[in-house]
């Protein structure tokens, strides 16, 4: 099967600082792709290039062999490429449902359309019932869950999160790899970033570990938890095999 | 259905509207005195001008403090256009709407690239060189201005001088406008897009809204309306010169009325004037004079006194949530800061 996004030889600088270097990894439509990599990693930076966000000094990023990189978050989004932020971002004076319907307004002009859709995705992502209230009054798990849905909202085929995991209490992370698993089983690609392990391993089809701006391994989370680099990475020299 | 809760909020708004019209179209009928109904006329023109500002800095988050530009020009625009070549103003007015906008779109351009408190600043410069610019612009006038010759009272040449009933339909005509595109554009897909721009342009961009062209858009439509104001103005007053049309002073009375009323609220603009322009000039009248400033001293302090205890602006005392500013955000972060 060709591959729904190709990462190739992607390097990004910042200021002298290497956050990226030479970068490649393909992934497959439907796959739950994990990125993961200790702090400083280059994760972010990655998804930043991605989404549109910076444009990547060398290699390029194609998605269904078309180069995106380069063409801006708005040219992105409108190919199927949808994120959240690792620092939540909300529409804070706005409501839910009209956070969501900006999303939905991607692609269509007509506002009873936009809502019927947004009312749609905010079902599916168990949001419903927040509808109209403001995104500003929303516990944290909501307010990733409102990012979701928002993303969503632009009917993406690929869909980046960045550490949507993080944070929340065992309960809550629980529901949020439910709703990430509904997410690919509505056929939607998924890209995630996320520092928690033992919540990330189990739920990756594939793990691209990335470590100071390098990948340094890739494979199954079973090859992955095994590999001696990547143990020395996050635990240092001593715990390595 | 939960989207109902937005359908039913925008049919209400509707027909508060329709009920404010009607009361505003009695309101002059008993009046008699010229004072009181020049000061009724300002007060609806300003809230016709204030939202239109709250166009773009209100929905759109970006603060001019040089609309006086737009104002001065669509009256320049209407008026010389009526001198010159004798088309009547009732058109002009469209025309020195549409140099507004356009004139709004060249100062965009690339005060735009511009964020935050920068925006802002440029405006201000802007406003100024198009004051300098027209001050010294003999084709305009220069520094005398430009009378507008009175050819008969009439609707079509906006020209009235028995009595000023029907320029106070006029202005209300023109705030009723301004109303009503502010409404449509809060349904529309322009509305939520330019809310988004405003609250995080970031977010806005990843979901595929152009941050740019959305803030040129709303200064369009911004340019568009106060320019057309300006031409209304210029019809009222008979004479418009650089001082009464084009100054930085103006430009605070444009945006005043909307960030006092609270700014990217549908009400706020118009509670704004009705609040602002009659203490305004009944300060000056009963205050004024003697040089002293006492008035202006009253006005300022008021304005410190609503933005100190409300900075949501005075719709949030009504309870009336923004639609761009976040009524109880800023309320919320006073209290923090205070606790």
């Amino acid at each position: 099967m060709p591959a729904l996004l190709e990462v190739a030889n992607v390097s990004k600088s910042f200021g002298g600082v290497a956050a990226n270097v030479d970068i490649s990894f393909d992934v497959q439509p439907g796959e739950i792709l994990g990125l993961i990599g200790p702090n400083g990693a280059g994760k972010t930076s990655l998804f930043n290039s991605i989404s549109g966000e910076v444009t990547p000094d060398r290699g390029e990023i194609r998605l269904d062999g078309r180069r995106i990189s380069g063409l801006g978050p708005v040219a992105c989004a409108r190919l199927g490429i949808a994120r959240t932020f690792q620092v939540v971002r909300s529409f804070d004076s706005m409501t839910v449902l009209e956070n969501v319907m900006v999303g939905a307004f991607s692609r269509t002009a007509r506002a009873q359309d936009a809502m019927a859709q947004a009312l749609d995705v905010l079902g599916f992502a168990g949001l419903t019932a927040r509808a109209d209230t403001l995104a500003h009054q929303l516990t944290p798990p909501e307010k990733r869950r409102l990012e979701v849905a928002r993303a969503l909202a632009t009917r993406p085929r690929l869909l980046l999160l960045d550490e949507m995991l993080t944070g929340l209490t065992p309960t809550e992370a629980a529901s949020g790899v439910q709703l990430i698993r509904d997410v690919r089983d509505r056929g939607i690609t998924v890209i995630m970033v996320e520092h928690v392990m033992e919540v990330l391993l189990p739920l990756v089809d594939r793990a691209v570990v990335l470590n100071l701006g390098r990948v340094l391994m890739q494979g199954s989370p079973q090859q992955v938890v095994r590999d001696p680099d990547v143990i020395r990475a996050y635990l240092g020299d001593k715990y390595a095999a | 259905m939960r989207g109902n809760a937005i359908t039913r909020r925008r049919r209400g708004e509707l027909v508060v509207g329709a009920v404010l019209l009607v009361l505003l179209i009695a309101l002059p009928l008993p009046i008699r005195d010229v004072y009181t109904q020049n000061l009724i006329i300002t007060t609806i023109l300003f809230a016709g001008l204030a939202q239109a500002w709250n166009i773009l800095g209100g929905y759109c988050g970006q603060i001019s403090l040089g609309h006086a530009l737009y104002f001065g020009i669509g009256g320049y625009v209407s008026t010389l256009m009526f001198v010159n070549a004798g088309i009547p103003p009732s058109l002009g007015m469209f025309a020195g709407g549409l140099v507004g906008g356009l004139i709004a779109l060249l100062v965009g351009w690339p005060c735009f690239r511009l964020s935050g408190h920068y925006y802002a600043i440029a405006t201000v410069v802007v406003g100024e060189i198009g004051y300098l610019l027209f001050l010294n612009w003999e084709f305009v006038g220069a520094a005398m201005g430009v009378y507008v010759p009175f050819k008969g009272e009439s609707f079509i040449d906006l020209q009235f001088r028995t009595t000023k009933l029907p320029f106070h339909y006029v202005v209300l005509g023109f705030a009723a406008l301004t109303w009503i595109a502010a409404w449509l554009i809060e349904g529309s897909r322009w509305g939520y897009t330019w809310r988004a721009v405003k609250d995080d342009p970031v977010a806005a961009r990843s979901l595929a809204v152009q941050v740019f062209p959305s803030k040129m858009a709303a200064a369009a439509v911004s340019g568009f309306f106060t320019g057309m104001g300006g031409a209304i103005y210029a019809q009222y007053v008979g004479y418009i010169d650089p001082d009464s049309v084009l100054s930085g002073q103006l430009s605070i009375l444009i945006a005043l009325p909307a960030v006092l009323g609270g700014v990217g609220t549908l009400w706020g603009p118009l509670l704004g004037a009705a609040v602002l322009i009659p203490v305004s000039e009944l300060t000056r009248s009963y205050l004024g004079g003697g040089g002293r400033g006492i008035d202006l001293m009253i006005y300022g302090g008021l304005i410190v006194v609503v933005a100190l205890a409300r900075p949501a602006g005075l719709i949030s005392l009504l309870g009336v949530r923004s639609q761009a500013g976040g009524a109880d955000i800023p309320a919320k972060d006073a209290d923090a800061r205070a606790a």
